[in-house]
């Protein structure tokens, strides 16, 4: 049996041939398995779109929310029980159109959870508009003229914003893009792992191909050039290995300087890792000392007799008359 | 005028110059004093300069609305005389600084253009210049009397006696010293003072002391120069019952937690954000006995996260997250917020999560008048959000129902899975009242039906059909009841679907928790009604009205008019019912509202065909006073007025 198995439901998936959220759903659903998460540890928060449906193909807590807005109703309930294992996937459009607001507030605060966006630069449920990280200029098939906004970059945001884990997978490299999920839910923080996948009904410029580099032939090998590369083969460090200011400052100036390739060469791995900064949990226990082990879903609120267990008495004297 | 040990005291001055705390230290003291104290705060939006002031309404008897009819003012600065002397009713008085009579009232910076023009015509009319003495002129025309109190002076001679020559630094004890002087006039004992004094500055020993000294020393003063000036006092009584004096946003938010509420987000908005930053300082609480955390590990507290959000939008949505994870989960906002949350509204409608919003109205509509008070998103409340979908509105009435009802809001959400909108205002927000103190033991927490894992001998399904509509709950990280939400119309298990048999069948398995709902809560819980039943004049409002209608209900009584008072608590789903047995009789139904339309009255009309025949509505951002009440019903009782549009209130 193989252990992804267990993480598969029963749901028909309705994506295009070819789309790249297949490759994202194997890469969740693998990454969980080999982790050996139970099922009912994990709840996956999704907002709308073809990337909103994923949470019905995986056999865990799926909670397909509105759009842009799966972060927050994540944060609200991992910080109601931190024992959750919590992903949110979203799409380009409600990460960083509708939901850019509560991706950058994100940042700030570091909770414990993996964020995915799924990167194709086309809002694709909608036949197809420009998404926030289409380039100007480009003039995908459903647009009837090019593009005129520019894009956002979602590395750059990200670790400007304060994530803490800063990575970007390729949809159809799934066994990289498995290992960059195990590190991102392994690591303490909010991560981000933005990944590049083709949009095949929408998306006829960035197209499996075009990352393949198929319009490249080596003429040598006779083989195409691909534009996709790997940051851990370029020896690329993105690790912060200690806490000082100016560690902290080179790894984001060169993560940020790498972020800005693209074209002929797309690194994909991981950008920027700083395990040194509190999560939002661990802050909440400087003022809720018992926090963890007492979050608010464990919490008993009423007595035998269904009163409040609360000590009223004691919060209501300073408004008493004496 | 004057009635039976019934005080109206108005302070007024500059936003940010300690007025509020003047008018709590004040309130105390009353309540202290063994008297029933109401007070009422009104504001702009803005942080320092700006006129404010609180009417405190202290009396022998219950007391639960505010009053325009002034019986003594305390002012230190030229607008609080400009713009209050005349509230003040014959033999009132106004204590006033002689330093800021010679102002030129048109150079008052602060009052709107149209308002000194307003003033200045009333005094033209009266023959009056265009001063502050002119309007002390013809406050003295009108039996007035007047308390000049040199502020300055006095301060130099408490700086003398409390050792601090920084005139500067003692500034701000100039409002303790309006209070004393108010109360030496009233001949109020001053040990209630000194007791008000100590206990509003517990923490600050040296402050209190000092407070205390420049107290008593202009509590003498004012006694030896006014004496018995005002013909009228202030009394204390002996009171027996345990009580609390408390604001409105404080009494939701214990009732939040007695309720269990344990995650609270809120994006800051007034009036609505007091609720959240009072929470947050209350973060860790004291249980009533040691609780089991975790095998043999105890805990003697409970704490709530208090969440503080980027937008209206994660505030709604990160409280149904943690509502998912089992928490009982809230937020507070106002009307602007409430407008970005009607999405996610929609959604914990859809996916059935106990989510609660306690909705404080301001003035509307868009920024309005966002520090005043209105009740107009009745029907917002009530319908807004796309698609049809379950919910429970409930609406406040006073400061100590609002404890009660907050509590309830949390209980009503997880019994019918849906969200609840916890309505209330601003004047409930920003008003202190004396309650009999809260009592727990009236509380029951219902959490509702929650799935037994034991019990299940098929897959869980989070949806299933069943006969009330509710389906057993599970929550997010429990095994075995792993399940899907989605705002898409799903299946039994939150599987999207778009199967129309099975819309039909989830559509009305959401729906017909309205009727659950509309069966299990007794009338009581519904609306509350007062006076003589068999009436024929019935009065119906909603809301804070209450405290005035309340109120004016006596005062109607000695004009020999009898009404009968149904203030309608659930607004949705609506007890139709209910309000036919009760309207049935009434020759007279008059709707009495803060807004311009009569929300309530428009509801009553769809629902029962016939609609309120009299109208006594105020949408000038004031509250409804004690007397507007009762002219206001008046008019529609005796002179037959269909649509009274009241308009007191500085």
């Amino acid at each position: 049996m193989s252990l992804s198995h267990t993480y598969k439901s029963d749901v028909h998936i309705d994506w295009c041939p070819g789309c790249g959220d297949f490759g994202i759903l194997s890469a969740i659903q693998m990454a969980l398995s080999e982790m050996n998460i139970e099922p009912h540890r994990v709840a996956i928060f999704s907002g709308i779109g073809c990337s909103g449906k994923t949470p019905h193909f995986i056999n865990a807590y799926g909670i397909h929310t509105i759009h842009g807005r799966a972060l927050p109703y994540a944060i609200g309930a991992k910080l109601a029980n931190p024992n959750l294992v919590v992903l949110v996937i979203g799409g380009d459009g409600d990460m960083l159109g509708i939901g850019a607001g509560h991706f950058v507030a994100a940042g700030r605060r570091n909770v414990d959870l993996t964020c995915i966006i799924c990167d194709n630069g086309v809002y694709g449920l909608t036949k197809g508009q420009a998404s926030p990280t289409l380039r100007r200029g480009v003039k995908t098939k459903a647009l009837p003229k090019p593009n005129i906004n520019d894009a956002v970059n979602p590395i750059m945001l990200a670790i400007v914003s304060g994530y803490t884990f800063v990575a970007r997978g390729y949809a159809f490299d799934v066994r990289h893009l498995k290992g960059l999920l195990k590190q991102a839910i392994q690591h303490k923080g909010t991560a981000l792992i933005d990944v590049l996948q083709p949009c095949p009904s929408y998306n006829d410029i960035m197209t499996k191909e075009w990352y393949g580099g198929e319009d490249r032939i080596d003429p040598v090998t006779g083989k195409p050039i691909p534009r996709i590369y790997k940051l851990e083969d370029s020896g690329f460090d993105p690790m912060v290995h200690k806490p000082d200011e100016e560690e902290i400052v080179q790894k984001m100036c060169s993560a940020i300087a790498k972020s800005l390739e693209w074209g002929d060469r797309i690194p994909i791995g991981v950008f920027y890792c700083n395990p040194y900064v509190l999560t939002y949990e661990e802050r909440l226990t400087s003022r809720i000392p018992n926090y963890l082990q007492y979050p608010p879903a464990l919490q008993k609120i009423a007595d035998e007799d269904g009163h409040p267990i609360a000590n009223l008495e004691k919060l209501m004297e300073r408004f008493k008359i004496k | 005028m004057y009635k039976s040990n019934s005080l109206v005291w108005r302070i007024g001055g500059a936003q940010g110059s300690g007025v509020d705390l003047a008018a709590s230290v004040f309130a105390r003291a009353c309540a202290i004093g063994g008297l029933n104290v109401f007070g009422t705060r009104e504001y702009y939006s803005n942080i320092k300069g700006m006129h404010s002031y609180f009417t405190v309404v202290a009396s022998s008897k219950q007391v639960r609305a505010h009053s325009n009819n002034v019986h003594l003012l305390s002012s230190f600065d030229s607008e609080t005389v400009v713009r209050h002397a005349l509230s003040v009713v014959p033999s009132g008085g106004i204590i006033f600084d002689p330093s800021v009579v010679k102002e030129d009232i048109s150079k008052i910076p602060t009052m709107e253009r149209e308002y000194v023009k307003r003033v200045l015509e009333t005094l033209k009319s009266e023959g009056l210049g265009e001063s502050v003495e002119d309007v002390l002129e013809l406050a003295k025309k009108r039996d007035i009397v007047q308390i000049s109190l040199p502020y300055l002076d006095l301060l130099k001679e408490v700086s003398k006696l409390v050792a601090e020559p920084q005139l500067s630094l003692l500034m701000r004890m100039v409002n303790i010293m309006a209070v004393s002087a108010a109360f030496s006039l009233l001949r109020y004992d001053f040990e209630f003072l000194s007791q008000s004094i100590n206990e509003t500055f517990k923490e600050r020993e040296k402050i209190a002391k000092m407070n205390v000294k420049a107290a008593e020393y202009v509590y003498d003063y004012v006694r030896q120069t006014y004496g018995n000036i005002l013909k009228f006092n202030l009394s204390p009584i002996k009171s027996s019952e345990e009580r609390i004096l408390i604001s409105g946003t404080t009494s939701v938010a214990l009732g939040k937690i007695a309720g269990g509420v344990r995650f609270q987000s809120y994006y800051p908005i007034t009036p609505a954000a007091d609720e959240s930053v009072y929470l947050e300082d209350i973060e860790v609480f004291e249980l009533k006995s040691e609780v089991e955390v975790e095998s043999s590990i105890m805990s003697k507290t409970g704490s709530i996260v208090v969440f503080q959000t980027e937008d209206e939008i994660a505030a709604i949505t990160s409280a149904t997250g943690a509502a998912l994870a089992g928490t009982r989960a809230s937020t507070a906002t106002s009307g602007p917020g409430f407008s970005l949350m009607v999405e996610g509204l929609s959604w914990a409608g859809m996916n059935e999560v106990p989510v609660v919003v306690t909705l404080y109205q301001r003035g509307g509509p868009s920024t309005g008048l966002p520090t005043r008070h209105e009740q107009a998103d009745l029907l917002f409340a009530m319908h807004g959000g796309h698609g049809e979908f379950p919910r429970i509105v409930l609406a406040s009435g006073d400061i100590e129902e609002a404890f009660y009802d907050a509590v309830m809001a949390q209980n009503y959400a997880e019994r019918y899975q849906l969200p609840v909108i916890h309505i209330l205002d601003k004047a409930l927000a920003n008003s202190i009242m004396t309650c009999r103190k809260f009592d727990p033991m009236k509380v029951i927490i219902e959490r509702g039906q929650i799935v037994n894992k034991k019990d299940l001998n098929e897959e869980y399904k989070r949806f299933k059909f069943t006969e009330s509509g509710i389906s057993p709950r599970a929550r997010l990280g429990d095994e075995g009841t792993i399940f899907w939400n989605t705002g898409d119309e799903h299946d039994e298990y939150g599987h999207i679907s778009e199967d129309p048999l099975n819309r039909v069948t989830m559509m009305e398995k959401r729906m017909k928790k309205l009727d659950t709902v509309a069966k299990e809560i007794p009338d009581h819980e519904k609306l509350k009604i007062f006076g003589e039943e068999s009436a024929s004049n019935v009065v119906v409002s909603w809301g804070s009205p209450k405290g005035a209608i309340l109120d004016s209900l006596e005062l109607l009584k000695e004009e020999g008019i009898d009404v009968c008072y149904i203030q309608v608590k659930i607004m949705k789903p609506f007890p139709t019912k209910a309000m036919e047995k009760n309207l049935s009789n009434a020759k007279k139904v008059i709707d009495v509202e803060n807004n311009y339309s009569g929300q309530l009255g428009k509801i009553i009309k769809s629902e029962l065909g016939i609609g309120p025949t009299h109208y006594v509505l105020k949408y000038n951002g004031r509250p409804i006073s004690i007397e507007e009440a009762f002219h206001g019903i008046m008019s529609a009782v005796k002179e037959d007025k269909k649509r009274i549009v009241l308009t007191g209130g500085v």
